[in-house]
């Protein structure tokens, strides 16, 4: 297990720097002055040279990569261009929006397709089973900003019951979980589409096996068989794509927040694009990729707590 | 099982009504997709203008054909760009194995760090948005998902009898790829595209409604959403058809994905 656990972080830390060189790579080596993106090209020579000194452009790629990561893993990823303060402040105060997002969705998600799967399970090739595979059929091909949309214009523009969008701050907790509440379902049942699929196939599997039967023939009821004895064995794929779940999550808040005019990190990558703000943007990319890269990392270590047969292999 | 023909017929028909619109629109749209009329601007559906007109009283229909044709286009360049890249990085590793299996399989993984929003978003902000730039983003994703088959599927063939008997003949591991390796990877390879089809038409929505894909005045699917949001209290009824569309491409081309690898893989079918 000590082994296999030294061989995944080890992993897990090369592709973060893999990674890290591939965002670097396309937002610095490619062609392009950020100096004269930043200043227009009325800028005069001297003016650009200073900058450009005074951001490093003049060091050597590879200086100008390690002084990056090197600064990065302290937290400081730069100076935002349009804001004009560090990058990291940017994303402290941006990044409870996105979290509560992504968490709140997350929650939704796995209540929504672990019921829904199971149900489906029970209810095998009956009209719950069938019910259950059609919707999420359905789900799977909606893109999210389009379900957001048709949510928009029944709860908001038809009937009125919650805000169309923006977001109050939580200073008025009750305001913020109503103007949470579109953009949390929007995100998860689309992904709850997906899992409930997996939770359903997974269920079958393990109700096939004979200490089910066993269970139920000590008389224990159905219920209880599906919550305790099915459902804990049917967790690792679950798991498995719970954990890309979460990844394809937090990129799709980058997509819900521009819907619904959250502002969280999916709002600030977007406004500095459309300010050419390369270091915010890099930091951003970075972040989410690095999200991604963790959440696969926590999935291996899950399997580890989950699956204690793996802890005796390799 | 029961649902194997459903899901190819559902898919191949819906997929077949799509590309079939598309292709009606290089010959035929019931009016200039472009062209402007002011004063017919939020018309109802009516003998004329059959889905309506939106914002600037263009016929939407016309609108949804030609968008539907930029689509099948850029999900067909992505998917054949990154395709073919991944195939043949796959079929590298296979052939030579060893540390070039492992350098190109670790890269496939960084690959994966990478959803398609963010690269497009690098590439929006470095070079400025256009569909070339998500084409090129969607394509990239592809690279991956395309080696990981391609590696998978070819080393299960580099240990066939007639492989053994090709290296045994003097034949070299470029020719065994080309001749023999790739032509009998070619059904799961098809299989995956199919699905990356769709998965690309979803990206190219996302994107375009984004602002990092299509450019206006083309139309897209993703950007008459995103008009049309900002006219929802105004005109509801422009915020529905383009999604219907999305859902009905993206449907199709996954119940065809789905319902094709049931077919060349009955083992992975009843494991589902």
């Amino acid at each position: 297990m000590g082994y296999f656990l030294f061989r995944r972080t080890l992993s897990f830390v090369l592709t973060l720097l893999a990674v890290s060189v591939v965002v670097f790579a396309v937002m610095n080596i490619l062609p392009g002055d950020p100096a004269l993106t930043i200043l227009g090209i009325d800028a005069s020579e001297d003016a650009l040279a200073a900058l450009r000194d005074q951001l490093g452009l003049n060091e050597p790629v590879l200086t100008r990569y390690a002084l990056w990561v090197w600064n990065a893993v302290q937290g400081d990823f730069g100076i935002s261009h349009s804001f004009g303060i560090p990058v990291a402040g940017l994303i402290a105060e941006r990044l409870p929006m996105t979290i509560s997002l992504a968490v709140s969705g997350m929650v939704v998600t796995v209540i929504l397709a672990l019921a829904l799967g199971i149900t489906a399970a029970a209810n095998h090739r009956r009209g719950g089973d069938w019910a259950v595979m059609f919707a999420s059929q359905i789900g799977i091909a909606v893109p999210a900003f389009w379900l957001a949309m048709l949510l928009v214009l029944l709860f908001a523009v038809k009937l009125r019951w919650l805000p169309p969008g923006g977001f109050p701050g939580w200073s008025d907790p009750v305001a913020a979980m109503r103007s949470l509440v579109l953009p949390t379902v929007a995100l998860a049942l689309v992904q709850a589409a997906v899992l409930a699929r997996v939770t359903r196939s997974s269920a079958l599997e393990v109700m096939r096996l004979d200490y089910i039967r066993t269970a139920r023939a000590s008389g224990y009821s159905r219920a209880r068989v599906l919550w305790r004895h099915v459902l804990p064995n049917a967790l690792i794929p679950i798991v498995t794509i719970v954990g890309l779940q979460f990844a394809a999550l937090v990129t799709g808040t980058i997509v819900i927040e521009n819907v619904f005019y959250l502002p969280g990190l999916g709002r600030l990558i977007f406004q500095s694009i459309a300010n050419r703000d390369l270091p915010t943007v890099q930091a951003l990319v970075m972040l989410f990729a690095a999200i991604v890269v963790t959440a696969n990392f926590v999935v291996d270590l899950l399997y580890l707590a989950i699956d204690p047969r793996l802890k005796t292999r390799t | 099982m029961s649902r194997l023909p459903a899901n190819l017929l559902i898919g191949g028909l819906l997929v077949a009504l799509v590309v079939g619109t598309a292709a009606l629109s290089l010959v035929w749209t019931p009016h200039d997709h472009a062209a402007l009329n002011v004063r017919g601007k939020f018309a109802d559906p009516s003998d004329v203008y059959w889905l309506g007109t939106d914002q600037l009283g263009r016929d939407v229909l016309s609108q949804l054909m030609v968008a539907a044709r930029n689509s099948m286009t850029v999900a067909l360049t992505a998917v054949l760009l990154g395709g073919s890249i991944g195939v043949a990085l796959g079929l590298l590793a296979s052939a030579r194995g060893g540390w070039v299996e492992d350098v190109v399989m670790r890269i496939a993984d960084i690959g994966f760090a990478f959803p398609a929003l963010l690269f497009a978003i690098m590439l929006a902000a470095v070079f400025g948005p256009s569909l070339t730039n998500a084409v090129l983003a969607i394509a990239f994703i592809n690279i991956p998902v395309f080696a990981r088959v391609a590696r998978a599927s070819a080393n299960q063939i580099w240990t066939r009898e007639y492989v053994f008997a090709a290296r045994a003949a003097g034949m070299g591991r470029f020719a065994i790829s080309r001749d023999h390796i790739l032509p009998n990877i070619a059904a799961p390879v098809i299989v995956q595209a199919t699905i990356e089809f769709a998965v690309a038409i979803l990206a190219e929505a996302a994107l375009s409604y984004l602002g990092l894909g299509a450019q206006p005045p083309a139309p897209s699917w993703g950007r008459m959403l995103s008009e049309a949001q900002t006219l929802m209290y105004l005109a509801p009824q422009l915020a529905i058809y383009p999604g219907l569309c999305i859902v009905a491409a993206v449907l199709g081309f996954g119940l065809l994905g789905d319902g094709l690898r049931d077919i060349t893989d009955p083992r992975l079918a009843r494991a589902r």
